[in-house]
């Protein structure tokens, strides 16, 4: 088994090819200014077409965790902790927290968190790492 | 005639021949034998029903295995929710005459995957994109992910999640049918293996082979039928969805859509928490019994693990609740709505193995596609 990279569509290109640079960007909605995630059109709480690309801080806190144990062998070499972390700019993502032990005892929720960027198979994934381990 | 006087019912109701391991069968002959035994249960055959609905296959596909020519047709596929959500559908289809009886059917080789569909990730869809990379794939480290903010939130911890299986498994122990029924321990479940922390392996759900099937008609249609003495009526239903995916259902500490169907169940049924005498909350892990009883409002916020450790929830309590096992002790084919509804009917008919006493109200909570989807139903075995 592979390991499922994601396949970009074209309202998400722009999404991937800035982290392939290393570069984290989340779209803002002009008409009600709210930042919004996973990338789309328009806006997904007021509708509007009115809508921009904005580079994110990539400060972000945990907000809820799992450390998966039985984790699909073309998952082996990856951090096993599937976390929701929420961006400064307010939307929530999946990534996997890195550079930090997989024990519950390492990871207290709120804590601050800094996007990092790790190549896999040749797609580059943004993931977070604790802030102070930076 | 309106859909939520009670004047729409189940007629008949049954589950496969056995639950559990089935390798004999075939997943759409496991939708044909429980269609068969619901049938025999009202009294009727494939020529007294013109209405189906089922996910996959899809219903023109299991029309056509079991040889009914049917007027409507149902696929909503929201996960194992959905045949909650059909039965609300079925209901509005008989109410308004668009069909006369109505066939929900569920069949799943989910432990034996005998005739099943191989399921593809599509990498392209934004779970594809947005979940699936990050090790986000299977139910237990997907499903899993809101709990630990919904258990740091109330100053609960693993031990909370252990006590809501040890509460489940007491019903399982006298229920012949029930997959897992050793009788169990807070430190047996902590001590299990951990599939994804802070999950263990008995607050996952088992992984078994079966369906069930049942008939949704009028009262009026019904007292010709086997069952006439006992029909269920159905009181009230609501469905809501949220987020398409797990990541984005917004506040992780409550499930929005179990608040918004059941809020509208039990606006229609004229009912509160109160009024129900028994309960059905969809666990494909143990967090869900704890969401459920205080989004739905049997409960206040932070009060769901403290009511399940006083034993509320266990045969003998105020709210006997997962009265089967659930899906951590019953069965759990993948999609395991059904049974839910089952159990509820079982119940209410006087019939469960492990029967509950004084059972007239029982209230179904149905969850879909880990946080996304959720439908929910108010039964009676009388008419209000
Ligand atoms: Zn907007």
């Amino acid at each position: 088994m592979s390991l499922p990279l994601p396949t970009p569509t074209p309202d998400t290109q722009f999404f991937w090819d800035e982290v392939a640079e290393n570069r984290l960007n989340v779209q803002y909605c002009m008409d009600c200014a709210r930042h919004y995630f996973y990338p789309r059109s328009h806006c997904r709480f007021c509708g509007s077409g009115d809508v921009e690309w904005r580079l994110a801080s990539g400060r972000a806190h945990l907000v809820s965790y799992i450390i998966n144990r039985r984790v699909a062998p073309a998952f082996a070499d990856y951090s096993p902790i599937i976390a929701l972390v929420e961006l400064e700019e307010g939307v929530t993502m999946m990534s996997n927290i890195v550079g930090v032990e997989a024990d519950p005892a390492a990871l207290t929720l709120d804590m601050p968190l800094t996007a990092v960027f790790e190549e896999r198979e040749g797609r580059v994934l943004p993931v977070f790492t604790p802030a102070e381990a930076r | 005639m309106a859909l939520h006087d009670g004047r729409v019912v189940i007629a008949g109701a049954a589950e496969t021949t056995t639950v559990g391991v089935r390798p004999d069968i075939s997943v759409l002959e496991l939708h044909a034998e429980a269609a068969r035994n619901a049938l025999d249960d009202a009294g009727l055959t494939v020529a007294d029903i013109d209405g189906v609905s089922t996910t996959r296959p899809s219903p023109v596909e299991v029309a056509h295995h079991l040889g009914i020519q049917a007027r409507w047709f149902d696929g909503t596929a929201i996960g194992g929710c959905s045949y909650i959500a059909h039965v609300r559908h079925a209901a509005a289809a008989v109410a308004s005459g668009a069909a006369n009886a109505v066939l929900v059917v569920h069949g799943e080789s989910g432990r034996s995957r005998v005739g099943a569909e191989v399921r593809m990730k599509d990498t392209s869809s934004p779970a594809g994109q947005f979940e699936h990379p990050f090790g986000a794939v299977y139910p237990y480290a997907t499903f899993t992910l809101p709990v630990m903010r919904f258990l740091h939130d109330r100053g609960y911890d693993q031990e909370s999640l252990a006590r809501v299986v040890v509460a489940q498994r007491k019903w399982a122990i006298d229920n012949p049918r029930a997959f897992r029924r050793k009788p169990i321990t807070v430190e047996d479940v902590l001590s299990g293996p951990e599939i994804a922390y802070p999950f263990t392996k008995d607050m996952c759900c088992v992984v078994t082979d079966g369906g069930g099937a049942l008939i949704v008609t009028t009262e009026e249609r019904a007292r010709d039928m086997r069952t006439a003495n006992n029909l269920v009526h159905i009181l009230g239903a609501g469905e809501a969805a949220q987020a398409s995916m797990v990541s984005q259902m917004g506040d992780p500490g409550s499930f929005g859509a179990f608040k918004r169907s059941s809020a509208e169940a039990f606006a229609t049924a004229g009912l509160t928490p109160k009024d129900i005498d028994h309960l059905m909350v969809y666990d494909a892990f143990a967090h869900l019994p704890l969401y459920g009883l205080e989004d739905l409002g049997f409960v206040g916020f932070g009060e769901s693990a403290d009511f399940i450790a006083a034993g509320h929830t266990e045969p003998g309590g105020s709210l006997p609740m997962n009265t089967n096992g659930g899906g951590m002790s019953y069965t759990h084919t993948g999609m395991y709505g059904m049974f839910a509804m089952q159990e509820s009917i079982r119940q209410l008919r006087g019939e469960a193995a492990v029967q509950a006493p004084d059972v007239e109200v029982s209230f179904v909570q149905g969850v879909g596609l880990f946080f996304s989807a959720a439908a929910s139903l108010v039964l009676s075995n009388a008419r209000p």
